[in-house]
């Protein structure tokens, strides 16, 4: 496979991510490798072709957002909102991420091998996320649909207001936040587990190690016994 | 015999000025259903508003142009500050965001058609980008707002330009609200949302807090876009200077600024109401932290709530605005709340002209709901036509005023030609009361 090296210490991103948005026709099938990130925003954002791009370092704010179709690999750890609204692809942080990573994701798979941050997945839309460390507060806010695991540990407020995303988790949770409960994990929820971990590097990993929460669906309506909890 | 009594004068009923029969009936509406009240439109209150100032015309010391011959432009750039492709409009007039799910298809068509015939852009809302509208808005603003509601990046590059929002006037600090019966299977899909539930959109945007974020975030969608897009960010009217400050710093191209009259599809009547200041008193802060920056007339100033014809249009831009946003005004410009409609609104325990719960989706118009019957009864063609008309008289309406007040161009008008009727609308407005030098608060009596 043809690589190209993009050094950001000698090419501005801006004619990087130019570059990256042409024709998918001339750029499908090749990989691309950017060098000296050094914690820029926006970098690889608005990808639509089927191209990999490695990211030799760390990332800033919005790396990969809005993703169609391409594989990103950070080889480092990614600022806030790291493949906000992705729609399709693949998005791989090797380090941590910050705050609202996959923030409304439509689509594809963010994995993040690390920690993640605050409101990690708030609003998904649909993607699935992975994250092999554990994740802050506020996770999973409002999310709509998707799938979203955490191997380890997640902190207070956990799927506050969940609409129709499912959350797998395998060390504690916190809290749960408004609305959010326990399920128990039926073979279909099983198989979509086990296979987001056999896809994110975790094969090993036991399915039933893990909890499965989603929406009471008491907040659907506006009511008034419901007043207290909104 | 009987002595007569003397007659007692009897104190004739006496209504309360503060407990008046609105009032009153929302205390009864609260006490029976436990839950606050939800309608469309913005303030019904009377607040300072345009009418309150006055065009001192041209006379002895001013020169007029002729109304018929010499010519007044109307003509407006908007975004050239950083983006490629800035966006021409032949009138100042827009047509503010409007949520499809808050409207129905037709209604979204209607305003395409109207404002593409006027040489004007049309917006998306809460709830993304339908065909019918980009189909028929030659200039399509696409808006980014905290729900994400169907954001994708496919059709932020078919936008023309893109709105950032923070806030609406009718509600500034709160999220959309669309209720279960206009939560259809379209919209629902759109909005990636359960079929028929009372949807509740966030009021913060769920990957930024702060305006050092805004900046990275406006910079990452220019970098989607290839910085080709005009980018906008809309606010509600509450703290102007600062939030126009704050936007223009985190490089906004256009500030859309909205006050408290301005129009929503569905929020608590209580935020409507009480919550944000009227336009009249914003445009002024907003204008001074323009020409505070250095930016005035190179980041526009977009103004919205409460206009209404071009006498609104004219005043507005005389105090600094580059162009207004209409919502109210061009639905009924389509037909809503229209009185040949009068026994409908009586079957929903209204009337025409005051009918509000948009949120109900029942609208006999067939403008704010997602019901297929109902939304029929509104021609597009024939709705986007009568749009059209409305958009050519605010415009010829603010170039009649203009030219008597002997500018070549709407955007030569100037708060010097104007005055205020109140003294509210004087120190709001910083226009003196008319007939004396007095501004309330700038200059002495
Ligand atoms: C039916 C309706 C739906 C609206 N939906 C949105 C929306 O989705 N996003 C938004 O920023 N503003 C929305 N608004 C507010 C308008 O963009 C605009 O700020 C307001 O209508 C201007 O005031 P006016 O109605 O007095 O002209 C909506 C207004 C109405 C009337």
């Amino acid at each position: 496979m043809e690589t190209l090296i993009f050094d950001l210490d000698a090419k501005p991103l801006r004619e990087v991510n130019q570059f990256l948005h042409g024709d998918a026709s001339g750029l499908n099938g090749k990989a691309f490798v950017i060098e000296n990130p050094n914690g820029a925003h926006s970098i690889a954002v608005g990808l639509k072709s089927d191209i990999h791009v490695t990211v030799k370092g760390h990332a800033g704010y919005y790396a990969a957002g809005m993703n169609q179709i391409a594989k990103v690999t950070i080889e480092g750890s990614a600022g806030s909102g790291v493949a906000e609204n992705m729609m399709s692809g693949m998005v791989h942080v090797k380090g941590f991420a910050s705050n609202a990573a996959g923030a409304t994701a439509n689509g594809g798979l963010l994995v993040i091998d690390g920690d993640a941050g605050l409101r990690t997945a708030i609003a998904l839309k649909g993607a699935d996320v992975v994250v092999g460390g554990s994740v802050g507060s506020f996770s999973a806010f409002m999310a709509q649909a998707g799938n979203f695991v955490i191997l380890g540990d997640a902190g207070e407020g956990l799927g506050d207001s969940i609409y129709e995303a499912k959350i797998f988790v395998r060390g504690k949770v916190k809290s749960l936040g408004a609305d959010c409960e326990e399920k128990t994990m039926n073979p279909e929820d099983r198989k979509i587990l086990a296979d987001l971990l056999a896809k994110s590097g975790h094969a090993g990993v036991n399915p039933d190690s893990f909890k499965q929460y989603g929406s009471a669906r008491t907040l659907y309506h506006f009511h008034v016994d419901n007043a207290g909890a909104y | 015999m009987s002595e007569q009594q003397p007659k007692i004068p009897q104190t004739k009923p006496r209504f309360s000025a503060t407990f008046d029969e609105s009032t009153m009936s929302e205390i009864r509406r609260a006490a029976a259903t436990g839950i606050y009240d939800i309608r469309g439109a913005g303030a019904k209150r009377k607040v300072p508003h345009f009418d309150d100032l006055l065009f001192l015309g041209a006379s002895v010391s001013r020169y007029p142009l002729e109304g018929y011959r010499e010519k007044c432009a109307t003509d407006v750039v908007l975004g050239a500050r950083f983006a490629k492709k800035p966006i021409h409009l032949k009138t100042p007039v827009t047509i503010a965001g409007m949520s499809f799910g808050s409207l129905s298809a037709n209604a979204k068509e209607a305003l395409g058609r109207g404002a593409s015939a006027a040489g004007t852009s049309t917006t998306t809302g809460d709830g993304g980008m339908t065909q019918e509208e980009r189909g028929h808005s030659s200039i399509l603003v696409y808006q980014y707002l905290p729900s994400r509601y169907g954001m994708n990046p496919d059709d932020l590059r078919k936008a023309d330009a893109i709105e950032v929002v923070i806030g609406q006037g009718a509600k500034p600090g709160g999220g959309g609200m669309l209720l279960g019966q206009k939560i259809t299977k379209r919209v629902a899909k759109m909005r990636c949302l359960p079929e028929g539930i009372d949807q509740r959109s966030s009021c913060r945007h769920p990957d930024w807090t702060g305006p050092d974020d805004l900046e990275i975030k406006i910079a990452e969608i220019r970098e989607i876009t290839d910085w080709e897009k005009p980018i906008y960010v809309k606010i509600g009217a509450t703290r102007p200077y600062f939030d126009v400050a704050l936007a223009v710093k985190a490089g906004a191209d256009v500030v859309v600024l909205d006050g408290m009259q301005g129009g929503t599809a569905a929020t608590q009547e209580v935020f409507i109401e009480h919550v944000g200041i009227p336009i009249l008193a914003a445009i002024r802060p907003a204008v001074q932290a323009l020409q505070d920056l250095g930016m005035h007339r190179k980041v526009q100033l977009i103004v919205s709530g409460g206009i209404r014809n071009g006498a609104d249009v004219a005043k507005a831009l005389a105090l600094g605005a580059d162009a207004v946003a209409i919502g109210t005004a061009a639905l009924i410009a389509l037909g809503d709340n229209d009185p040949h409609l009068e026994e409908e609104y009586q079957k929903l325990g209204t009337t025409a002209g005051a009918y509000d719960d948009w949120h109900e989706g029942r609208d006999p118009a067939g403008i704010t709901t997602q019901d297929p019957e109902l939304m029929k009864r509104l021609d597009p063609v024939k709705a986007g036509h009568r749009l059209a008309n409305y958009l050519a008289v605010m415009t010829m309406e603010a170039q009649v005023i203009a030219r008597a007040c002997g500018k070549s161009h709407l955007h030569n008008l100037e708060p010097e030609d104007l005055v205020a009727l109140t003294l509210e609308a004087s120190a709001m407005a910083k226009v003196p009361l008319a007939g004396t030098n007095w501004i309330p608060g700038v200059t002495g009596f």
